[in-house]
């Protein structure tokens, strides 16, 4: 995946809570085999709409989105984070993520900023108010800025997610480093338990 | 780091471990993965890319679910791109050599239908798959959660996970539950009460009479839903139910190794005097069948209940998502749950199509008719609970009746293959999403249990079994 440390630009304020990923990327849109191409099914149900917040010219352009509380809840759909990367977002901000969700985000190097609810009201009523307001998330750091509208919070982050972010590591590569110790433990597994081919 | 009194959870964890180490997420070993058509493709392509195989390809079983369609399946399936999407399945479990069951197969069905019924999932285990209702199989006291592509991907090449340890949330329900009060009901009323991120970040262990006095068909509806509340993981300690459920199952544990296995097992459940990250205490004897009225889970009321008025919300959010969720549903604040009528009738999916349930709503069905202009379909979940299902004579009562019966899959769940809600079409469905346009472009769904879904189909408005004339 693409290193990240810094995303830095202008934002959509997506002002709704409990966004699960079936209104991100539509069922219709799953049916693909492919990992590309999927920005067009982004919020497909919505987009019908002409002032829906992604319409809206002064929008264009983000590579930033910030939503409500419980954003990315439901399907493990990892399409909902190809389509948001697709689109052209870097990040994505909300007081709370799906479980699944964030942690496809990181798989893919789009940085999921969960901040405080205050810091998140702050930021959805300031873009409103402000579409060219630059915002500034700092993934080394965890830290989410804008400062033209007085805002500064941090978030939350793992010091491995972190690093595996900032330098664009592959998950499958670092655990494939630990192969002996996988080949141990298979050798103490209970040989009761069940197989596919049994 | 092991602790003394070590929960349900804990000592899954604890079994599991490959390797931990400081400023790392555990390594965890995975005993099952299951996968489907939809999540795989792109991580079988990515192996592909990377030059990787399969490490356990006997650990990994695949099955088409998601997309198939539930009438005509003798016939080439009409949507070309289901079609290829089911075909790239069955080519990369060919060429991995994984275990497939296809469309038509035996023992094809919904995944977590057919992995609790083959008896591949069993206690104790960690069980993966690219789909958030794994959650499903912690019914039978294994840790199982969904996971998403990448994580498919990585599970295909390593059989590992690395995973930060999950916090720990107990919710106990004590009591009986009243008469034609389900696990489905039960779920509800949990989300109801915790809301749709309360479990954020933590597994659930279902505990308490009201629980373990459920069939184990109940309790995989109950872990089922744990992902609407949130929650990643829902767990139920093994118990003699859980062992009479799995005895003799194609994949359970035979002869001596069933007696090794059982002696596991009982060790499973959490030490008295262990203590949970979080509690969450509910009273059964009070509970009544749960309708959902908006477009999350958490917007549920009970059935003798009413729309609620956005503005009883104290959250400014919650006001918002209420006003929202009534204009997309088309109600009015104030109309009793049972006034509402509805078009269709879906009992199907992960949560609610096993035997039991189809049981449950066949109880219904007998002796009545779906009322005119209402379409009632149902789904089973898999092949063994269709042939179980008309081995009792269930089909025959649900066509009596004027129900639709169909072939397994996940059919009007989420609206992949050609069951779809039109827009502004009202259905009251078993499954465990009531979001916007999940079954079909401006659908409104309606969550309820299989009989308040048969009761539905005959009066044609949300009602109770108890109120269906014989
Ligand atoms: S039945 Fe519905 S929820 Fe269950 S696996 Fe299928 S699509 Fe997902």
């Amino acid at each position: 995946m693409r290193p990240v440390t810094v995303v830095s630009g202008t934002a959509v304020p997506l002002d709704r809570s409990d966004v699960d990923t079936d209104q991100i990327i539509p069922s219709d849109w799953l049916k693909r085999v492919e990992r590309t191409g999927f920005g067009a099914g982004l919020f497909a149900e919505w987009r019908d709409d002409r002032s829906f917040v992604l319409n809206r010219e002064e929008y264009a352009g983000a590579s930033i989105l910030v939503a409500g509380p419980n954003f990315g809840t439901g399907s493990s759909r990892e399409h909902a984070v190809w389509a948001l990367l697709d689109y052209g977002f870097e990040a994505v901000v909300s007081p709370r993520f799906g479980d699944i969700f964030a942690n496809n985000c990181t798989k893919q190097g789009l940085v999921p900023v969960r901040v405080d609810p205050e810091v998140g009201r702050a930021l959805l009523d300031a873009l409103a108010a402000d579409p060219s307001l630059e915002v500034t998330i700092d993934v080394e750091r965890g830290t989410i800025e804008a400062p033209a509208a007085g805002i500064a919070g941090t978030f939350p982050l793992d010091e491995f997610t972190r690093t595996r972010l900032v330098h664009g590591w592959d998950d499958i590569g670092l655990t494939l480093r630990h192969e002996d110790s996988i080949t141990a433990y298979e050798a103490t597994r209970p040989a009761w338990r069940p197989s596919a081919s049994a | 780091m092991a602790k003394s009194k070590m929960t349900l959870v804990d000592k899954v964890w604890e079994s599991h471990l490959v390797r931990s180490a400081e400023g790392e997420p555990d390594l965890l070993f995975i005993d099952l993965h299951l996968v489907h058509e939809v999540t795989s493709p792109q991580a079988f392509e990515g192996l592909r890319m990377a030059g990787r195989g399969v490490r356990r390809p006997d650990l990994t079983v695949a099955t088409a679910d998601h997309n198939v369609p539930t009438v005509d399946v003798d016939k080439p399936i009409a949507d070309p791109v289901s079609k290829k999407q089911l075909e790239v399945l069955a080519a990369n479990c060919e060429e991995f050599g994984i275990v497939c069951y296809p469309m038509g197969h035996a023992n094809q069905g919904i995944v977590h239908v057919i992995g609790p019924e083959l008896g591949l999932s069993q206690p104790g285990m960690t069980i993966v798959c690219g789909d958030s209702h794994t959650s499903t199989h912690g019914a039978l006291g294994a840790l199982a959660f969904g996971i998403g592509t990448s994580e498919v991907e990585h599970v295909l090449a390593t059989q590992t996970l690395p995973q930060i340890r999950p916090a720990t949330m107990a919710v106990t329900v004590d009591g009986e539950l009243p008469p034609g009060v389900t696990a489905k009901d039960v779920a509800l009323a949990i989300i109801g009460r915790i809301g749709t991120g309360g479990g954020m970040g933590h597994v659930v262990e279902y505990r308490g009479t009201a629980i373990t006095s459920l069939s184990m068909e109940g309790r995989m509806t109950l872990c089922n839903m744990s992902i609407e509340g949130g929650a990643r993981a829902g767990m139920v300690a093994p118990d003699d139910a859980t062992f009479a459920y799995l005895e003799g199952r194609p994949h359970a544990p035979k002869g001596k190794a069933w007696e090794q296995a059982l002696d596991e097992w009982r060790a499973l459940p959490t030490d008295e005097g262990a203590t949970f990250d979080k509690e969450v205490v509910l009273e059964a004897a009070g509970l009544l069948p749960h309708v959902t009225w908006g477009t999350n889970p958490g917007q549920v009321v009970a059935i003798d209940g009413s729309v609620p008025d956005p503005d009883s919300f104290a959250e400014p959010a919650e006001r918002e998502a209420a006003a929202r969720a009534l204009a997309y549903m088309g109600l009015t604040a104030g109309t009793a749950i049972r006034d509402i009528q509805v078009d269709t009738v879906f009992i199907g999916s992960c949560t609610n199509s096993r035997i039991e349930d189809l049981r449950a709503a066949a109880a219904v069905a007998e002796g009545n008719h779906v009322v005119a202009g209402v379409r009632a379909l149902v789904v089973p979940g898999s092949h063994r609970v269709k042939a179980q299902a008309e081995s009792e004579g269930l089909d025959e009562v649900f066509r009596a009746a004027g129900f639709e019966w169909r072939e397994p899959g996940c059919s009007m769940c989420l609206a992949m293959n050609p069951d779809k809600l039109t827009p502004g079409e009202r259905c009251a469905s078993t499954s465990n999403r009531n979001f916007e346009g999940r079954q079909g472009r401006g659908g409104r769904t309606h969550l309820v249990s299989p009989a308040v879904a048969a009761a539905t189909a005959v009066l044609g408005r949300f009602g109770l079994p108890t109120e269906v004339a014989r």
